[in-house]
């Protein structure tokens, strides 16, 4: 499910008919920014989206002033109105304070696995590309491994030798996810080193380590940081799975995968507490993704 | 024909053993002391006295140098001896026959509504000629994809087993206790089943036989099913173990949300117990699964399209 192979679709701007000025000067350039986004209002729906949910996760009394561990009693299991949007879960909390106040459990984690990856992943992918021979054969014989071992399983083996918690999951997940950040780091590299400028840094008598701090790197770093908005997304949903199945931050936390299994005990009555942080989940995953596309080629096509 | 065949099978035989130096590392030497992990997960926190602690290290081997018990584990495994559980003191290959078939029950079915549901998205969204139909029609798989697994799953009971009665919300009794855990376990794979075949039958429509047989006279439903189809399921086949491992995998969230037995059952009791031996069986056993339908695909690749030579660098 890594790829969402974003070629499928047909290309939503049309580039043909516009000609392409070489350089653009900075009204015009406001104008088409503007424009590239007027005619996505998906993408600007999801922007705005994620920075809700980036606003959250650091700032949640903004959004929710009240305690996400503090319920009223009085108020157990009642549906989402107007006072509560999201309802109120058996302890008569307010379903909206805690999905709010998770998503700084939830996100953090999701940092870190996509950090961790990014760069045990890019750093083993670079070693790959740029040395070459029998490094780069025995490094990616090991990865195509780590591709045969489903990442969710990968992840519990992980859990297993380290413990439960959040940073655990993070690292669990991080660690799974690495195979792909190497492949294609290891395929930018390779593709960079061959280029006339590498070549002529060469000749000039640059060392290897400047080479590749210098230009392999700086070069190198855009698809692979595009990949990583789009594993942001994939490391959401194995991080609330891993939260869901219980090995999260302990009970009263509000982590989003956990706060759907608390809700699993009431589903039969009491449907939002499972709907909604699901919704949230759901919700932060496609708009991440849609950025990711966004990035993923569109930009530069559409923008010019 | 044998030197290809010899190749392939000796990859995967490669790959499984790397798989088994993986989970060694990751099970056995990453820990500080497994069995600490071990006895204080099996023995429900009561503290394990020093002589348990060197009596069960004695009995995993764990006084030996890392290289040596590398080397133990591997020829066991070999002979097909995975250890005992810590949980249960079951041999674990045992307990993971015991798992597999009402997992297989599921992942099977999951798999027919994958290919059910992906196969006819990608057929009908190349189909519909509306563009606006065609891109709601394609924006179906990636949303697909975007929601939790087991949110799916819950939300189907919600609505399935309490909401309309149709279907029983949880257990394995009964053959429609399948329906609900197949069709959430399968959602996933089948986005991606319909993502891989509407790009590869897009691609297949746009070669020149298609125009040739429109200009003979077929029709369109004909020029889809028969002739863009059969050339564009063979690349949706390359996804097959993919598909395969992430239905095994998919069991672990699938299975505790139903409430069912099976191995993603055995899975999370093991990882929640730290039971090592029974988790390091369990991840073989998926990496075994994955490598096997890979090889069977390259297998059967050849035989299904004779314009791939066999014995041609791959």
């Amino acid at each position: 499910m890594t790829e969402l192979l974003p070629e499928l679709r047909e290309p939503t701007a049309a580039p043909a008919g516009e000609p392409i000025p070489a350089a653009v000067p900075g009204r015009s350039r406001w104008r088409g920014t503007i424009g590239f986004f007027a005619r996505r209002p998906g993408l600007v729906a999801s922007v705005l989206y994620v920075a809700l949910v980036l606003c959250a996760a650091f700032a949640p009394g903004v959004l929710a002033p009240g305690d996400p561990l503090i319920g009223i009693p009085a108020q157990r299991l009642r549906a989402p109105s107007a006072a509560h949007v999201f309802g109120t879960d058996y302890l008569g909390r307010d379903l909206f304070t805690r999905v709010v106040h998770g998503a700084a459990l939830s996100l953090q984690a999701t940092v870190i696995a996509v950090a961790l990856a990014l760069v045990v992943g890019g750093l083993i992918g670079l070693l790959a590309g740029f040395v070459g021979r029998w490094v780069d054969e025995a490094l990616m014989r090991f990865v195509d491994t780590v591709l045969a071992i489903p990442p969710i399983l990968l992840s519990l083996a992980l859990i297993t030798a380290l413990g439960y918690g959040t940073l655990n999951v993070a690292i669990a997940v991080g660690m799974a996810s690495v195979a792909n950040f190497s492949r294609v780091m290891r395929a930018e590299t390779m593709r960079i080193r061959r280029a006339t400028y590498v070549e002529a840094a060469r000749t000039l008598g640059t060392r290897w380590y400047a080479t590749l701090a210098r230009h392999v790197l700086p070069n190198a770093a855009g698809p692979v940081l595009v990949l990583a908005v789009l594993e942001f997304g994939l490391a959401i949903l194995q991080v609330s799975a891993l939260s869901f199945l219980g090995y999260g931050a302990p009970p009263p936390a509000p982590e989003w995968g956990a706060l759907i299994a608390d809700g699993r005990n009431y589903l039969a009555n009491s449907w939002w507490l499972c709907a909604m942080p699901g919704f949230v989940i759901a919700a932060t995953v496609l708009a991440v993704n849609r950025i990711s596309r966004a990035l993923d080629g569109e930009w530069t096509r559409g923008t010019r | 024909m044998l030197a290809y065949l010899a190749r392939r099978v000796g990859l995967a035989v490669g790959v499984l053993w790397a798989a088994f130096t993986v989970s060694f590392i990751v099970l056995w030497l990453l820990p500080g002391d497994p069995v600490e992990t071990m006895a204080s997960g099996g023995l429900d926190g009561e503290p394990a006295t020093p002589q348990q602690l060197a009596a069960l290290r004695a009995r995993y081997g764990l006084d030996k140098p890392p290289l040596w018990q590398y080397g133990d584990r591997l020829w066991a495994a070999l002979h097909g001896d995975f250890g005992t559980s810590i949980q249960t003191g079951q041999q674990v290959r045992a307990q993971i026959m015991a798992a597999l078939p009402p997992t297989l029950r599921i992942a099977l079915a999951g798999l027919v509504f994958a290919v059910l549901f992906g196969a006819g998205l990608a057929l009908l969204a190349t189909y519909v000629r509306h563009r606006w139909l065609r891109q709601l029609l394609l924006s179906l798989p990636p949303l697909a994809v975007s929601m939790p697994t087991f949110w799916v799953g819950l939300m189907l009971v919600q609505l399935f087993a309490f909401q309309l009665r149709l279907l029983p919300s949880v257990g394995a009794r009964g053959a429609e206790s399948v329906i609900l855990p197949a069709v959430t376990l399968g959602l996933p794979t089948g986005a991606l089943v319909a993502q891989v075949l509407a790009k590869s039958l897009s691609q297949a429509l746009a070669e020149p036989y298609i125009v040739t047989a429109r200009a003979k006279g077929v029709g369109r439903v004909a020029i889809h099913l028969r002739h863009a189809l059969r050339n564009a399921a063979l690349p949706a086949l390359t996804v097959l173990g993919y598909v395969v491992g992430n239905l095994l995998a998919g069991s672990v969230v699938v299975e505790t949300v139903f409430n069912r037995p099976g191995l993603g059952r055995l899975t999370v009791q093991a990882v929640s117990v730290q039971d090592i031996p029974t988790v390091q069986g369990i991840v073989l056993c998926a990496a075994a699964v994955y490598v096997v339908a890979n090889l069977l695909v390259d297998l059967l690749y050849p035989l299904l399209d004779p314009r791939i030579v066999v014995g041609a660098p791959a």
